[in-house]
């Protein structure tokens, strides 16, 4: 990840009404690819787009709960941690996020 | 009438109505009865009590007989009120709010109440047993505002209320006496494989720990082991075994040991008093699980019915952890003794160990973890004594289907008919017979007729080996498992509350089917959003959130996240102006790869989901469905139309074909072919219909498939005209819908109900046309996606990246 760790950003990304519900949405962000997943209770969580195992887009994954299962061979992987769930292994980026409550924007920290 | 007798029960638990339930079944009217429970809610499940705790049930679900039941059966019942006295002299019973009544029979089922170790502080707020809703419920009250939790005790119980707290969201810490948990149950081995699979799912334990006292003012804070050591708690639940309740019983002078001494025949001491369930003891035995209560119960209805029974002689007990995501079984003696032989199994990686113990010829014990598939039959083995002499391998490896099917039908035959299959609800052999016999045809049926494995699920396999043999080949209808690890229901269970309680989102089906993961799974949403869909084609929604990406963006996901886009051209026929119009646009949007697919169709492959609708929208042709669990292609040769052996029109046949049924949703990708002649150049007998020319007709084949198990399709009808072509694809089709799992491709179904059944079924021409009209209704309903989305500002948002909109660095 080309991130110089020593700084973080926030940044916004999007409003809420961007997202779906159980839906999701990308934004590139200095080379990475971020996927912003609005959980079925209108929370926003935010992962690398790829997946630990084969690097299925994430953001093309069924929500379930708190977890995303990846398109291509459903794993699954915990939205909020990022780590992913038994049996598979494995753990990729989850970024912080903020939301503004009163004009909906969404923030990642990166 | 003066003969009929007055009969009072005392405990409104498991025992005790399971005896009337029993009674009113052999003789129905003999008795007056009046029923005493301490506890305010009518007779329910208390083994349910780990599923409530745990979240895979409401108390409102494990009510067995709700108040109408007592209605129904005359039965009075006063909840809440315990009884405080017996009169053994006046015959009479006085409860604690003063109601007296008169019995001649008396029955006291008082179960056990939880032991609570005598440990300074025990009687702090926060210190609870497992027993009733009561318990349930503080635990699940204190799992809002505390976060801590010990359970003492290692046992069943204990692991079950252990998980349920985990679920809970509180910290869990098992604490247990001995070095191994489980240690009534399990030998080490498995032991240690359980208490692995637990920490793993987050539960800690402390083991060889002996608690010395409860801290805290008011609430417990924490625990105070025999070693010096502290744990901080909120919540402390013992589960370190029962004791009968036989306060009553002592009091009126009736004779107990451990609990109430019971002969053969459920009496006491006491002329016209008896006692079931736990507060008896038989033969110096208490026991502490449903199963031989229930079959205690069942010879105290025959002798208070006045029929001939042999009495109760005890019981093999097994147990089985209900609640945690790990199985684990054990019955009889499993630890090695002298005399004894036993074999193991142990699979470390694959977290499977099996173990039984044989004695003279015979099985007496068995442990079972991470498969127990074998504990019903094993079980039942160890019930009935016979010689395992020269099987013990294939009972340790498993009776694999197959090999040793015929022994295992041949030990379901044998099985006597009163013999209890479903300890849980204490239903026999014979229960499931008459079941069957009055029409029950799955699982599901059995369940709902006799609660049959509705409790722990543990016989399951034994009512499936049943049901299997005595409907068997007759229905073709075999049994199912629930459709995925959220649900304990099957397809029928699902599709049958969704009719009748005309259940219309997925969200409403998982609440009220009760679904153990709130938002359930791959498996289960994209089933749920199927079968709604099919049960209620005009107004179900579909709902896209539940939809694989194929379907929901209407193209062919790929490994590098590329999509592809394979425009429809019906029956493998285009034109010259298509093909131009698809090369354009594979030129324009830069396509790496065009192709020709296995299903006479242009695929354009590498596709990024930017240019999607781009794409879509130059190319203004039909599609979408390429990639779904849907029609996907109807493959034809040239037919009579220029070939010289064809006898029919392939290609115009296809072409209708593809026309009527296209953006059909099915349970699995649906392939049709039509060929022009026997020669059967379009593949038409791998397809999972396909329509193959005669001289003058058609043959109707179905349930082909060319992937990774080739089948042939099997002749469905020969008919003479399109028209009737049509009709029997139309019904076949629909059949299918409405009767296949979800997932479950054509030639698997086929084999499975068997091609008979589907031909019998679509033998009469009057459901042919109903399943017509039930098919045309759905695709009456149906729109070209790509058409939607291109017009659809928030369906086509999902299809580009958001902009980085600006950053603030720290
Ligand atoms: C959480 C939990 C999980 C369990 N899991 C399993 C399992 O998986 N498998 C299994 O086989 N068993 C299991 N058990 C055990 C099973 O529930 C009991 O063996 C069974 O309920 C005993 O039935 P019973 O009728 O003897 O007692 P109970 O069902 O306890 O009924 C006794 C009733 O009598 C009432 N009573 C007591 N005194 C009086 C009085 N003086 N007047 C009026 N009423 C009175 C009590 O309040 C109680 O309601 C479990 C138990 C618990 C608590
Ligand atoms: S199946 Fe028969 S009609 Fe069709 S192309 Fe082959 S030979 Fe000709
Ligand atoms: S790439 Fe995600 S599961 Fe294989």
């Amino acid at each position: 990840m080309e991130i110089n760790t020593t700084t973080t950003s926030r940044i916004r990304v999007a409003n809420l009404n961007d997202i779906d519900l159980r839906g999701a949405r990308t934004v590139r962000i200095r080379n990475i690819e971020v996927a912003l997943f609005r959980l079925g209770d209108g929370s926003v969580r935010a992962l690398e787009n790829r997946c630990p195992h084969k690097g299925g887009r994430l953001s093309e994954g069924m929500i379930c709960g708190s977890a995303v299962h990846c398109p291509l061979h459903d794993w699954k992987i915990d939205l909020s941690t990022g780590q992913v769930r038994e049996p598979d292994t494995g753990c990729m980026t989850a970024f912080p996020t903020e939301i503004d409550s009163e004009s909906g924007a969404v923030y990642i920290v990166i | 009438m003066n003969h009929i007798k007055k009969l009072v029960l005392v405990g409104n638990g498991m025992a005790g109505i399971r005896t009337l339930e029993h009674l009113l079944k052999i003789a129905p009217g003999v008795c007056d009865i009046t029923v005493f429970g301490a506890e305010p809610h009518p007779n329910y499940n208390r083994i349910m009590l780990s599923s409530v705790l745990a979240g895979g049930a409401g108390l409102q679900d494990i009510v067995i007989n709700d108040w109408s039941w007592y209605e129904e059966n005359h039965i009075r019942l006063y909840t809440g009120d315990p009884v405080t006295e017996i009169d053994t002299d006046k015959r009479q019973v006085t409860s604690r709010s003063g109601v007296c009544v008169p019995y001649d029979l008396l029955l006291l089922a008082t179960g056990s109440n939880a032991f609570i170790l005598p440990l300074p502080g025990a009687n702090k707020e926060g210190v609870i047993g497992f027993r009733d809703i009561r318990d349930c419920e503080t635990m699940m009250e204190t799992a809002k505002t505390h976060k801590k939790a010990a359970v003492i005790g290692g046992g069943l119980l204990g692991l079950e209320a252990a998980r349920g707290l985990l679920n809970l969201g509180m910290d869990v810490t098992v604490i247990h006496i001995h070095e191994h948990i489980m240690d009534r149950q399990l030998d080490e081995a498995a032991s240690l494989m359980l208490r692995r699979e637990l920490e793993e799912q987050g539960m800690n334990f402390l083991v060889n720990k002996r608690t010395a006292a409860i801290t805290g003012r008011r609430r417990v804070e924490g625990l105070k082991f025999a070693d010096g050591s502290e744990l901080e708690a909120d919540l402390i639940v013992m589960a370190v075994g029962i004791i009968p309740d036989i306060e009553l019983a002592v009091s009126a002078g009736i004779p107990v040991n451990r609990g109430i001494i019971v002969n053969d025949y459920m009496e006491t001491g006491i002329p016209g008093i008896y006692a079931v369930g736990e507060c008896a003891e038989h033969r110096g035995i208490t026991y502490g699980l449903v199963a031989p209560l229930y079959e205690q119960g069942g010879v105290l209805a025959q002798r208070l019915a006045g029929m001939e029974t042999p009495g109760y002689s005890g019981s093999v007990i097994s147990t089985r952890l209900k609640v945690s995501g790990v199985d684990v079984f054990s019955a009889g003696c499993y630890k090695d003794e002298s005399g004894t032989r036993s074999l193991r199994y142990q699979d470390e990686i694959g977290g499977v160990y099996k173990k039984i113990v044989i004695k003279e010829e015979k099985l007496i014990g068995a442990v079972l973890f991470g498969d127990t598939s074998d504990g019903a039959k094993l079980f039942s083995l160890i019930k009935n004594g016979e010689s395992v002499l020269g099987r013990e391998k294939e009972l340790l490896l498993g009776l694999t289907p197959g090999q040793s099917e015929a022994n295992g039908s041949m030990m379901l035959e044998q099985m006597p008919d009163d013999e209890i299959v479903c300890g849980c609800n204490g239903v026999s052999k014979g229960d499931i017979g008459e079941a069957v016999a009055a029409g029950c045809r799955s699982l599901g049926e059995i369940k709902a007729c006799t609660k049959a494995s509705a409790s722990c699920g543990g016989c399951k396999p034994l009512v499936e080996g049943l049901l299997q043999l005595y409907a068997g080949a007759e229905t073709g209808e075999p049994v199912k498992e629930g459709i995925c690890g959220c649900t304990t229901l099957d397809r029928e269970a699902i599709i049958g509350g969704i009719r009748e309680m005309g259940l219309k989102s997925v969200k409403e089906a998982m609440n009220v089917l009760g679904w153990s993961e709130p938002e359930g799974c791959t498996k289960c949403r994209p089933a749920l959003n199927y079968y709604l869909g099919m049960v209620w084609p005009l107004d179900y929604e579909d709902e896209k959130e539940s939809r694989f990406t194929n379907e929901r963006y209407h193209a062919n996901i790929q490994k590098d996240g590329t999509y592809s886009v394979v425009p429809r051209i019906y029956g493998g026929v285009t034109s010259p102006a298509d093909l131009k119009k698809i090369a354009a646009v594979a030129e324009k949007y830069n396509v790496p790869l065009v192709k020709f697919t296995g299903g006479q169709r242009l695929d354009l492959l590498g596709v990024k989901k930017e240019d999607l609708p781009g794409i879509w929208s130059e190319l203004d042709m039909p599609s979408g469905h390429a990639y779904g669990k849907t029609l996907r292609t109807v493959k034809t040769c040239v037919g009579n139309t220029f070939c010289r052996f064809g006898t029919q029109d392939a290609m115009g046949m296809g072409i209708r074909l593809e026309k009527a049924f296209e953006r059909m949703n099915a349970p699995a990708k649906v392939k049709l072919a039509v060929s022009g002649c026997p020669r059967n150049c379009a593949e038409a007998t791998i397809k999972d219909l396909g329509v193959v020319a005669i001289d003058g007709g058609w043959g109707i084949y179905v349930g082909g498939n060319g992937g990774i198990k080739v089948r042939a399709s099997e002749l469905l009808c020969t008919v003479k005209t399109e028209d009737e072509v049509m009709e029997w694809t139309g019904a076949y089709l629909q059949y299918y819908r409405e009767q296949a799992n979800w997932g479950e491709r054509t030639a698997h179904w086929v084999e499975r109900v068997g091609l008979e059944s589907i031909k019998q079924a679509l033998a009469n021409a009057e459901t042919r046309q109903e399943l017509v009209g039930r098919i045309e209704e759905t695709l009456s309903t149906t729109t070209d996606p790509w058409r939607e989305i291109i017009h659809d500002k928030e369906l086509l948002k999902n299809f580009v990246q958001l902009p980085e909109l600006n950053s603030v660095t720290e």
